[in-house]
């Protein structure tokens, strides 16, 4: 075993170098705290074992109180980008922006052009599908559509789990290993989430995908 | 041991989740319903994809790849960067701040159980995509099958931990490659959405 000295050390130099917080929760100067800012990304196979299950959260570490006026901001649209070749660039596309209470989707489609920018020609209004944003303390509001792909938009607790703030006072040199019993920095908290649920087979037909999430902003 | 140990942990977790009540009353939209008949009737003036031009700010595939191995005056051009430029760009950053980081990676020949040396773990990384099985398990890591999706339920950072703390058997740094808390807050849900209601 590696002794703990070398890694205190090392610790207090990454200290300086790293800022830490969590799974994507406040990861960058430009995004932290703001509608944009991402907290995580899961993708798993449904209850249905046809279909795989997207989730996008956002706005972290909302407080109950705060949850209530949280609200998804209509100048920030969700994209899951799903490759389908292993290339790592994008091969379709599920867009999830709000409009005046309502979670807007378009897709699973091939992106206009892949990359940074996202534009949409005027005729591919057909595709989209919506469902109302769950307030605080209603029940799930869930729609499905024609070809069985379910949409969720609204507060949840965020599903995250991590002793952040041991791991900071580890980083610090204030502390030398995680405690017996962790304690979830994250517990208490809610986030904004986009939950789809699209059979496997729009997905494209190889045995994986790469998926990721962005957020964008409208110019 | 501790690998076995850690899987048994992942059995508890499943078990909890498997039988996570339900919360079925689901809320039946009759506006969305007209909307349904359908979806196509999105009016124009309500669709927010038309003539609309917008700019990325955030992206994330994997969990805490930009917070830990990204260094800070880095991170938001990490995350306008696209994943399949990533590679090239971020890799021989990765792996500075992994080795810095980590006891586990400070010999050029260390290798986590996965049996990646720093330079193959990182190179790994730093395309920071979420790989999803269409044909199986989806899972961050459950003993047997390793990045094939993420559930709710995974541990994902002790995952993280021990890949780099954890050394080659998962058994260096044992006060680092796992933060002790194993599962969330509040039970997740059978079925759509998942995830737990606010509190």
């Amino acid at each position: 075993m590696k002794n703990l000295k070398t890694y205190l050390k090392a610790g207090a130099f990454v200290v300086a170098v790293l800022f830490f917080i969590a799974a994507d929760h406040i990861d960058a100067p430009a995004v932290a705290g703001g509608e944009s800012d991402i907290t995580d990304f899961y993708a798993f196979q449904g209850e249905n074992t046809d279909n795989i299950v997207f989730v996008a959260n956002v706005q972290g570490l909302l407080s109950p109180s705060a949850t209530k006026k949280a609200q998804f901001d209509e100048n920030i649209m969700i994209e899951f980008n799903i490759d389908t070749d292993g290339d790592a660039i994008e091969d379709l596309v599920i867009q999830a922006a709000p409009n005046k209470k309502r979670m807007y989707f378009l897709g699973p489609i091939a992106p206009n052009q892949t990359g940074l920018v996202s534009t949409q020609n005027s005729n591919s209004n057909a595709e989209v599908s919506s469902v109302k944003i769950t307030n605080y303390n209603q029940k799930p509001r869930i729609e499905t559509s024609d070809v069985g792909i379910k949409y969720f938009a609204g507060p949840r607790d965020d599903p995250f789990f991590f002793d952040f703030a041991q791991y900071s006072a580890i980083l610090a040199g204030n502390a030398n290993s995680f405690l017996e019993e962790g304690v979830d920095t994250f517990a208490g908290t809610n986030v904004l989430s986009v939950v789809i649920e699209v059979p496997k087979y729009l997905l494209g037909n190889s045995d994986s995908v790469n998926a990721w999430v962005e957020t964008k902003r409208k110019q | 041991m501790k690998t076995i140990k850690y899987i048994l942990g992942m059995v508890v977790v499943a078990t909890l989740f498997l039988n996570c009540e339900k919360e079925n009353d689901i809320y039946i939209d009759e506006e969305a319903s007209l909307f349904a008949e359908g979806l196509k009737k999105t009016k124009k003036k309500d669709n927010p994809f038309i003539d609309t031009i917008w700019m990325q700010e955030d992206q994330m595939g994997r969990p805490a790849i930009n917070t830990v191995l990204v260094s800070s005056g880095s991170k938001d051009a990490f995350n306008v960067t696209i994943p399949s430029e990533q590679g090239a760009l971020f890799q021989p950053m990765f792996q500075a701040n992994l080795m810095g980081l980590s006891p586990a990676f400070n010999n050029a020949t260390d290798a986590n159980a996965l049996g990646f040396t720093a330079q193959q773990f990182t190179t790994a990384l730093a395309t920071d995509v979420l790989t999803v099985s269409l044909i199986g398990t989806t899972t961050f890591f459950d003993g047997t099958n390793v990045l094939t999706g993420r559930t709710l339920a995974d541990d994902v950072i002790t995952v993280e931990l021990l890949l780099i703390f954890g050394g080659e058997d998962f058994t260096e740094n044992p006060g680092l490659s796992n933060d002790n808390v194993d599962a969330n807050d509040k039970e997740f849900l059978n079925s759509f959405p998942y995830l737990a209601s606010p509190w």
